[in-house]
């Protein structure tokens, strides 16, 4: 399953922040998405995952192929680590959850509710979830973030092994995962917003917007 | 879906989950009345359909924000967006769970709690199935209400005041089927009334709340 973006132009609030993106994750490739704080990382990633429309272009991979890893690790404090897994696995209709509990190193901690692990400890079960997604494209924003060397080298096994098995990645990260990959830098994407625009796509939006904040 | 519900309703049940809270108010608020309009067994018997349907009226509002706040506060909301469930089903499947949390075990108080204002003998089943009809109603209507607030800080107060008017509507109906019932009068049409509220809001508002959950969620 191949992601192909085609003239993307993807905007937070109505403004525009990226535009004219072109590129494509074919299987078994792992993109790196790098930009400095603010330059539209995570608002690519929500728009690639269907969460927004995009502005103009076309994002050709169906949204049922794809599985998107936040900021946020989307755990219940009050579920244990393996109540958390076996809910998301349930709603991919997965029934195995071993191994994602082995790839995060999580054996130890099945019984313990997330409200009491370390914010390490969330990154790895937040991580594990995109093993029991079963989708072939993943979107990361910031995977490593809290995490220690040794679950950095964890998760960068588990992208290596998703990939050897045809999947591919698209991953925001500032720091070097060891992995064979290909480099996106957004800066040269960044969005003119003093531009005049032709569409009344974006008015139609910001009054939508609007409307709603 | 399943697994939604299941989890929903594990949520509820564990520490913080707000199982019962509803339950508790709507027996406070129940006591309260006689002690606020006097003991007089007549006045309270005539007033009891209509306050104990308020009563389960607000009981069920106190835990609508918690359907979709907390899921969009830890993230978990964007996750259901991309997950393999239509955007309506999760709407529809946690408005059940707050049903099964709320609704119902009000439901099943109410004809108890009908003894505490001298609710005279048929009313009992009357406000059981009046609740039984009505409150689905007010937990999708309330989901609809939750969906259009989430994201908002302090969202509780103005998803109460967009929820209560939707919320009239039911109660009209509901308060009068229990009171003519329980005065030996015929209940069917505003049960009839109530009944269509219900269907037709638990087959229009999952949409409506879906979109603007998307809308939310950008």
């Amino acid at each position: 399953m191949e992601l192909r973006v085609e003239n993307l132009t993807v905007a937070r609030g109505g403004v525009p922040v990226l535009e004219g993106l072109d590129f494509t994750l074919s299987p078994g490739q792992v993109l790196i998405l790098r930009g400095p704080n603010g330059s539209g990382k995570t608002t690519l990633l929500r728009t690639l995952a269907g969460l927004q429309p995009p502005l103009t272009g076309s994002v050709s991979a169906d949204p049922e192929q794809i599985t998107y890893g936040a900021h946020a690790d989307g755990l219940k404090a009050t579920l244990s680590v393996e109540e958390n897994l076996r809910f998301w696995a349930s709603v991919h209709g997965i029934s195995d959850i071993a191994p994602a509990v082995d790839g995060f190193n999580l054996r130890g901690l099945l019984e313990r509710p997330s409200a009491n692990l370390s914010a390490g400890q969330k990154r790895r079960l937040g991580l594990a979830r995109l093993l029991v997604t079963g989708r072939p494209i993943w979107l990361l924003d910031e995977p490593t973030v809290s995490l220690d060397a040794a679950s950095v080298a964890l998760f960068a096994d588990a992208v290596r092994a998703h990939v050897a098995g045809g999947g591919s990645a698209l991953i925001a990260t500032h720091i070097d995962l060891g992995l064979q990959a290909e480099t996106l830098d957004v800066g040269p994407f960044k969005a003119d917003v003093n531009r005049p625009r032709g569409d009344t796509h974006r008015d139609a939006y910001a009054d939508f917007d609007e409307a709603f904040s | 879906m399943i697994a939604l519900l299941v989890r929903d309703l594990r949520l509820a049940m564990r520490a913080g989950g707000g199982f019962g809270l509803g339950l508790a108010f709507f027996l406070i608020v129940s006591t309260l009345v006689p002690f606020g309009v006097g003991p007089e067994a007549a006045i309270l018997s005539r007033i009891a359909p209509g306050i104990l349907w308020v009563g389960a009226l607000l009981a069920c509002l106190l835990s609508l924000d918690r359907i979709f706040q907390l899921d969009f506060e830890d993230g978990s909301l964007d996750l259901l967006a991309t997950a393999p469930i239509p955007m309506e089903g999760i709407v529809a499947v946690k408005a059940l769970a707050h049903w099964l949390v709320t609704g119902l075990p009000l439901t099943l108080a109410a004809p108890v709690l009908g003894t505490l204002m001298n609710l005279e003998s048929p009313g009992h089943y009357w406000i059981f199935i009046t609740l039984l009809i009505g409150t689905p109603a007010l937990s999708m209507i309330g989901a609809f209400g939750a969906a259009l607030t989430v994201g908002l800080k302090r969202g509780g107060l103005l998803l109460s005041l967009l929820v209560l008017p939707l919320y009239i509507p039911t109660l009209i109906f509901g308060a009068e089927a229990a009171t003519r019932g329980t005065a030996g009068l015929s209940a069917s049409t505003p049960l009839l009334m109530m009944a269509g509220i219900t269907a037709g809001s638990i087959a229009l508002l999952p949409f409506a709340a879906a979109a603007a959950l998307r809308v939310n969620l950008r």
